[in-house]
């Protein structure tokens, strides 16, 4: 592959713009080599990411010896072309195809949200007359209701196809489409469905006219009045970058910050819209203490002083259990805090239920193949990963392989609906998760005629792999770039560890890359920061605690719940609840609180959310990406780090006199270059207690990951947020006497709810689809371990 | 020569006379003085005074939030909110003028695509608190109630000269 890219750097052709001599490379169209060489041509249709359609006709330019004007975004470069940007005919074609394009575009600037920033108000400023000739009717297109985050104003449309081709090529749902030709043609849902795709948001980007705009931020501001901040986004461990458009210090609108190597021009619909959550109306504003029962506002000072009695008399016996979408500032002097205490009862893994397998792991969740490479591989193995919505950016980077010719196989618990075609699946319920992998493995082991790990030996012995799987093994071994991507949905399994180690050997063993996209933001800066408790910062040697199942197993005295609500974002949140609500003490630091942490809870510190705080994060591929704060903190909230470095400089401990961010910054640097401890062996066991009962499947819905992405209004207006039901193979529901839409009883741990049954080909035989993070599953046992279900 | 006819000038205060001369002549002429606010001079219909914002004869509020007057405005007088109404149309829910801030320049009304903001010729109006100089929304809106006729009359006579 290199080296075919290097011969097609060298074969150039010379060409002349405007009197310019260029140098292009072969096969590049004009407007290519003319934006870069910085000379202006006007375009509509022309995005540099998408195919071309050369539909506008605005980029027409006059070449040497051709008859007509020709579009330059469809016409390649050829030796010893002369391409006159800005000739009499040039001019002449652009302002008659702008004359054209206002014909039918209606005079309603001054009520367009776009005004101000609208491709076709800036070149109809250069190219088009100053008074209209057209005196007849223009066009009218009623609008389309596309659903809660995109506002639709067909009359302005302008046929670039933009929005058609990104939702085609890009986000791969085809939602969009041209209806009729000519002046009727309308660009149009397919019966009056919504637009529901992951990255739906770009198209309003993408559109150089009024036509799409943002649903949410219409009418709220001119382009002029908002100051672009540029951040990070927390909500996937990716990093796109962003800007939050923000005036008078509140964040208005998010949009995409262009970077190559993770998001390019994109931005996933989560990241565009959960900052509409900072101004919910559960937003902690100022510190609260309960006193006999009931809640007080208090000063920061007296809230502090509460918070430091309470750590104090607790001594250690006490856990934190940190948000993994937190800065790594917070999660650092988090971990500081809790050893700074005698107490290594620190975690940030939430989810996950298997812990068996942390003596071995390596110092960051490993992410052998960077984002940017991802569109290139050739074959790709999805375990327990449902990469559209734990990212979609790397969902659509598969997507770009897929669309490349890589074959995608998942070993998945669900059949999510992809955008990509997947073969040789093996779609199994959680409890046939382990042996199914295990089958691959023996597979990949046969051929490649490698020895697995001791840990998972014998079970990868015992298996017996049959013809897909040796397909599927011999795919992998013989692409050229392979990867194994495991998923949320495999962290979170009962038995995670096992499914680690086994997609860990068949990465290595069939020479693939091993991808792990873990929960959280800021995973990656957890671990580094030391924020679990087995090991210290970079991996070193620190005083170990309790992690965050065993915290919850074996109740504490006191707990500090940073940035969480253990209702939505823990494993088994019945448990959790239980434990906390019988600890002595619990010490909340949250940006919203719902009733379920004014119980629990004994003091509340109003924590600013990302967007309000400064910090850095590590994404997957382990770049550190620092923010500023976009915004003024609401209320009385501070950035998580102050509120660290106060409690600790309080209760006296080292390491907590930081005067600034950078000196803050300098110090985790020193500590994250200490020596990591290395990795020691550990055996796993299979655990067949699973039974032949049903077993749960609770993965978390694309827009529920953390408590600011839960309170944003517009994405809890999707279709994706809709998931109190109960996913069932017909065969199981058959059993169970349940039928579409009835009433499920469903009980797990001791705790029982309602819902309404969805019998789909989906779940597999032997699995339950009730996913995590809802309003109603808030109250049950884990999100994948056995479950009850009978006829309500 | 010259020092002694400048010599018999100042002697006979001729200059003087001349000066008085003048004074005389006045004394016997018709008055310019305008006994104000008794009597007022005639004002231009491009009087550019007290801000207005208008409505459309159903009773309508012209204003569609299109911000271009806050953009336009050298001073930074106005203050806009914009939000989509009920029935979905684009409307402001603050509309603010600082009238101190206000240098009379008109450009609010050139930018107006709806001929909503007016400047009325009214100039006779003052404060008597310092944050009365804030006009909201509702005042302005009062002002172009009360003053339509005169806005209306006074668009139409300049029409021909736009």
């Amino acid at each position: 592959m290199s080296t075919e890219m290097e011969t097609a750097a060298i074969e150039t052709v010379s060409i002349e713009v405007d009197g310019v001599a260029l140098e292009a490379p072969k096969g590049a169209m004009i407007i290519e080599v003319t934006d870069k060489a910085g000379i202006e041509i006007p375009r509509f249709c022309y995005h540099p990411k998408l195919s071309i359609a050369a539909n506008c006709r605005m980029c027409l330019v006059d070449v040497e010896k051709m008859p007509k004007p020709v579009p330059a975004c469809a016409t390649p470069v050829m030796d010893g072309m002369k391409v006159y940007t800005t000739s009499r005919r040039a001019i002449d074609a652009q302002h008659g195809v702008m004359e054209f394009l206002l014909i039918n575009h209606p005079l309603d600037c001054p009520i367009c949200d776009q005004g101000g920033e609208c491709e076709l108000q800036d070149q109809a400023m250069g190219y088009g007359r100053s008074v209209s000739r057209f005196v007849e009717r223009k066009r009218v297109v009623k609008d389309k209701n596309v659903g809660p985050l995109i506002q639709t104003e067909m009359t302005r449309c302008i046929h670039c196809t933009r929005c058609v081709r990104f939702l085609d090529e890009i986000a791969g749902t085809n939602e969009l489409g041209g209806v009729g030709r000519g002046d009727r043609l309308e660009i149009s849902t397919c019966v009056e469905n919504s637009i529901d795709s992951e990255l739906s948001g770009n198209v309003i980007d993408l559109c150089p006219v009024g036509a799409l705009t943002n649903k949410p931020f219409r009418f709220q501001a001119r382009a002029w009045e908002l100051m672009a901040r540029p951040s990070i986004a927390l909500h996937d461990g990716v990093g796109s970058h962003l800007y939050h458009h923000t005036r008078r210090g509140k964040v208005l609108r998010t949009v995409p910050r262009e970077n190559n190597t993770l998001n390019e021009t994109w931005l996933t619909d989560r990241d565009r819209w959960s900052p509409e959550g900072l101004c919910s109306d559960d937003r902690v504003l100022e510190p609260q203490v309960k006193k006999d029962g009931v809640w007080k506002t208090v000063s920061w000072d007296e809230a502090v002083e509460t918070v430091v009695s309470i750590l104090k008399e607790a001594g250690e016996d006490v856990g934190m259990l940190m948000s993994p979408s937190s800065a790594n500032e917070e999660l650092f002097l988090g971990q500081a805090l809790m050893r700074g205490l005698g107490s290594g009862n620190i975690d940030h893994r939430l989810r996950q239920s298997d812990f068996s397998d942390d003596a071995m792991s390596p110092v960051v969740p490993q992410f052998e193949m960077p984002v940017a490479e991802l569109d290139r591989v050739n074959a790709v193995l999805l375990v327990g990963c449902n990469p559209r919505h734990e990212a979609p950016i790397v969902g659509h980077r598969v997507r770009q392989a897929w669309r490349n010719g890589a074959a995608v196989a998942a070993y998945n618990p669900v059949d999510w609906d992809f955008h990509f075609d997947t073969g040789l699946d093996a779609i199994c319920a959680p409890q046939d998760q382990v042996s199914s992998l295990a089958a691959l493995a023996a597979a990949v082991a046969k051929l490649s005629g490698k020895e697995p790990p001791e840990s998972v030996q014998g079970i990868v012995n015992e298996a017996r792999p049959g013809e897909d799987q040796d397909t599927l093994a011999r795919r992998l071994a013989e692409a050229e770039n392979a990867l194994v991507l495991f998923g949320q949905s495999a962290q979170a399994h009962g038995q995670a560890a096992m499914l680690r180690a086994l997609s860990r050997f068949i990465a290595s063993a069939s020479s693939s890359a091993f991808n792990e996209l873990a929960a959280g933001g800021n995973a990656r800066g957890a671990w580094l920061s030391g924020a679990v408790p087995h090991r210290g910062p970079a991996g070193s040697a620190a005083t170990a605690g309790k992690n965050a199942q065993q915290m919850l197993e074996q109740p504490l005295n006191a707990y500090v719940l940073w940035g969480i609500e253990p209702g939505f974002d823990i494993a088994n949140p019945a448990r959790a609840v239980q434990a906390l609500r019988s600890a002595a003490k619990v010490v909340v630091v949250a940006s919203h609180a719902a009733s379920g942490l004014y119980e629990m809870g004994d003091v509340i510190l109003p924590l600013a959310p990302q967007p309000e705080s400064e910090g850095s994060m590590i994404n997957v591929d382990g770049a550190v990406l620092s923010w500023a704060a976009a915004a003024t903190p609401q209320g009385q909230a501070r950035s998580g780090w102050k509120i660290l470095r106060r409690l600790g400089g309080e209760l006296g401990l080292d390491d907590f006199r930081q005067a600034s961010l950078a000196e803050l910054q300098s110090d985790m640097q020193v500590a994250v270059a200490q020596q990591p401890m290395e990795p020691s062996r550990v055996s796993l066991s299979v655990d067949s207690s699973a039974g032949g009962g049903l077993y749960r499947i609770g993965d978390v819905p694309i827009y529920a990951v953390d408590a600011l992405c839960r309170r944003a209004e517009p994405l809890q207006k999707t279709v994706h947020a809709a998931n109190d039901w109960l996913g069932l193979n017909a065969v199981d529901a058959e059993r169970l006497g349940l039928n579409e839409g009835a009433r499920a009883s469903v009980s797990q741990g001791g705790e029982s709810a309602e819902f309404e049954v969805r019998i789909s080909e989906r779940v597999p035989q032997g699995g339950a689809w009730l996913r995590s993070a809802t309003c109603t599953t808030r109250k049950l046992g884990p999100a994948f371990g056995p479950i009850e279900v009978e006829v309500a | 020569m010259n020092a002694v006819s400048r010599y018999f000038k100042s002697l006979l205060l001729l200059e003087l006379w001349q000066g008085l001369g003048v004074t005389l002549r006045y004394f016997f002429r018709p008055k310019f003085t305008i006994n104000y606010p008794e009597e007022k001079t005639p004002k231009s219909p491009r009087f550019r005074g007290l801000h207005a914002l208008r409505r459309y004869p159903n009773g309508e509020e012209r204003c569609i939030a299109c911000k271009l007057c806050e953009a336009v405005c050298p001073a930074l007088a106005i203050t806009i909110d914009s939000t989509q109404r009920e029935d979905g149309t684009r409307r402001t829910t603050r509309y603010d003028i600082d009238l101190f801030k206000c240098i009379y320049c008109g450009f609010c009304e050139e930018s107006c695509p709806v001929d909503s903001i007016v400047l009325t010729d009214v100039h006779e109006f003052h404060f008597e608190e310092r944050e009365e100089s804030v006009v909201n929304k509702a005042q302005l809106l009062a002002l172009g109630d009360r003053y339509e006729e005169q806005i209306a009359s006074n668009r139409r006579q300049d029409a021909a000269y736009r």
